[in-house]
C-alpha cells in the first residue's frame, strides 16, 4: 500500500517529517482523514489534535492552534501556527 | 618630553582596550550569524508550504480578497522600515534608513500619505531625534527576531490595511529590509507587501509540475481568508530574518576593520612614543654633555 509522505511545519522551524499510513487532522467543519491516494484539498484548521498514524502502528500526536492542511499526491503538508505536546505545555511556537 | 610620552603610552593604553572591545563584538557576532542563517533556513518549509497553498489557490479560484485589491478610499500608504537595535555594525542602519527616506520622498512626491511603521531602536531614535512622527516602533531582538514579534507586526499592519480611511487606514504597504546575499553583500531592498501580487507567488509554484486541482475546506473564500494573513505574517517573518543575518554580517565586518584600525593606531603611536623617548634621551644627554662642557671651561 502506498504511503503518504508527510511534513509537519511550523512558522520557526520543520517539526517532523516522515513516512505514514494516515493522518487526521481537525478541519474547519469537522475531522479530516487522509489516506494514501486522496484527493488534493487545501484545508483550514481549527485548533485540536493532528494525529499521524505510522505504518508500524505508532501514533504521532501534536496538538495545534490552528493553520492550514495540503494534500497532494500523497504528499500532505500540515501548516500550524503554534505547537502544544500532549500535556498542553507549549513546546515550540 | 616625558609627558607627550605620557600621553602616548596612555593612548596606547586606552586603544588597546577598546580593540578588545571591537574583537569581543566581532567574535560575538561571528558566532550568532551562524545561528541566524540557520534560522532562515529553517523557516524556509514554512514560507514554502504557505506560498504553494496561495499559488493553488490563486490558480484555481477567482474570488477576490480585500488583501489582494488595490484601495481607492485613502491615499495613506504604510512604510515598514526593519532596521537594527545598536550600532556597531557599520553603515547597516544608515543605508536601509537612506532607503526609507528616498521611497518616502518617492511616495510622497505622487501624492501619498506616509504612515511610518519602525523596527528597530538605531531607526526609532534617527525618527524620534527629527521628531517624525512613527505610526508604530518595535524594539529590541533585532538580530534574533522572535515569530511573535513578527506576528504582531504583521497584525499591526494587517490591521492599519483593513480599517476604514477615516480611521488611519492604510492602502499600501511597503516594506525597506536588507537582503542576506552573503557574508559580504547585503543589500537594502524594498518590496511592496500589499496588496499583494498573485503572479508574484504563482511562479515559484513548483518543480515545473503542474499544480493539482485542490478542494477546498470548507470554501474557497474561507481559505483565502486563512491563508493570506498567514502569508503575510510568514513573509515579514522571513524579512526580518534576512535583516537580523545582514546585522551581524555587517556587525562582523565593521568590528573587524574596527579592530585592524585599532591595531594600526597602536602601532603608530607605539612608533611616536619610540620617537618622543629618544628625543627625550637626545635632549638629555646633551644636556648633561654641554652642563659639563660649562664647568669644563
Amino acid at each position: 500500500m502506498a504511503e503518504l509522505e508527510v511534513d509537519v511545519v511550523a512558522a520557526d522551524g520543520k517539526i517532523w517529517s516522515g513516512h505514514a499510513r494516515q493522518v487526521s487532522a481537525p478541519a474547519a467543519d469537522g475531522e479530516i482523514g487522509i489516506l494514501a491516494g486522496h484527493t488534493p484539498v487545501l484545508s483550514v484548521l481549527r485548533r485540536g489534535e493532528v494525529r499521524v498514524a505510522r505504518a508500524g502502528g505508532e501514533v504521532l500526536r501534536w496538538t495545534v492552534g490552528g493553520g492550514f492542511l495540503s494534500v497532494d499526491s500523497d504528499l500532505v503538508t500540515v501548516v500550524v501556527d503554534s505547537v502544544e505536546d500532549a500535556t498542553g505545555t507549549q513546546v515550540a511556537h | 618630553m616625558a609627558g607627550t610620552q605620557r600621553v602616548y603610552k596612555q593612548r596606547i593604553k586606552s586603544t588597546q582596550a577598546l580593540k578588545k572591545m571591537f574583537r569581543a563584538q566581532e567574535l560575538i557576532a561571528a558566532s550568532r550569524i551562524g545561528r541566524a542563517r540557520g534560522r532562515v533556513a529553517q523557516a524556509t518549509p514554512y514560507s514554502r508550504a504557505i506560498t504553494r497553498a496561495v499559488s493553488a489557490l490563486a490558480t484555481h479560484s477567482s474570488t477576490s480578497h480585500p488583501l489582494l485589491t488595490d484601495r481607492t478610499d485613502t491615499n495613506r500608504v504604510a512604510v515598514l522600515l526593519i532596521a537594527s537595535d545598536r550600532g556597531m555594525a557599520g553603515a547597516y542602519s544608515a543605508s536601509v534608513i537612506r532607503e526609507t527616506e528616498r521611497l518616502v520622498e518617492r511616495l510622497q512626491a505622487s501624492g501619498k500619505e506616509v504612515a511610518l511603521y519602525v523596527s528597530g531602536r538605531r531607526a526609532v531614535s534617527y525618527y524620534t531625534f527629527r521628531r517624525r512622527e512613527l505610526a508604530a516602533q518595535w524594539q529590541g531582538g533585532s538580530d534574533a527576531p522572535q515569530v511573535d514579534v513578527a506576528d504582531d507586526i504583521a497584525d499591526t499592519l494587517l490591521r492599519a490595511f483593513d480599517a476604514p480611511a477615516e480611521a488611519g487606514g492604510v492602502g499600501e504597504l511597503h516594506v525597506v529590509y536588507t537582503q542576506f546575499v552573503n557574508m559580504v553583500t547585503q543589500r537594502p531592498r524594498v518590496i511592496r507587501m500589499l496588496p499583494l501580487e498573485v503572479v508574484e507567488g504563482v511562479a515559484p509554484a513548483g518543480e515545473g509540475d503542474a499544480l493539482p486541482l485542490y478542494d477546498f475546506e470548507p470554501s474557497p473564500e474561507a481559505v483565502l481568508d486563512a491563508l493570506l494573513p498567514r502569508y503575510v505574517r510568514s513573509r515579514i517573518y522571513s524579512c526580518m530574518l534576512q535583516a537580523a543575518a545582514s546585522e551581524l554580517a555587517a556587525r562582523q565586518r565593521a568590528m573587524h576593520t574596527a579592530t585592524e584600525n585599532a591595531e594600526d593606531l597602536v602601532r603608530m603611536y607605539t612608533r611616536l612614543a619610540n620617537q618622543a623617548r629618544q628625543a627625550e634621551i637626545t635632549q638629555e644627554i646633551s644636556e648633561i654633555v654641554s652642563g659639563a662642557d660649562a664647568l669644563a671651561s
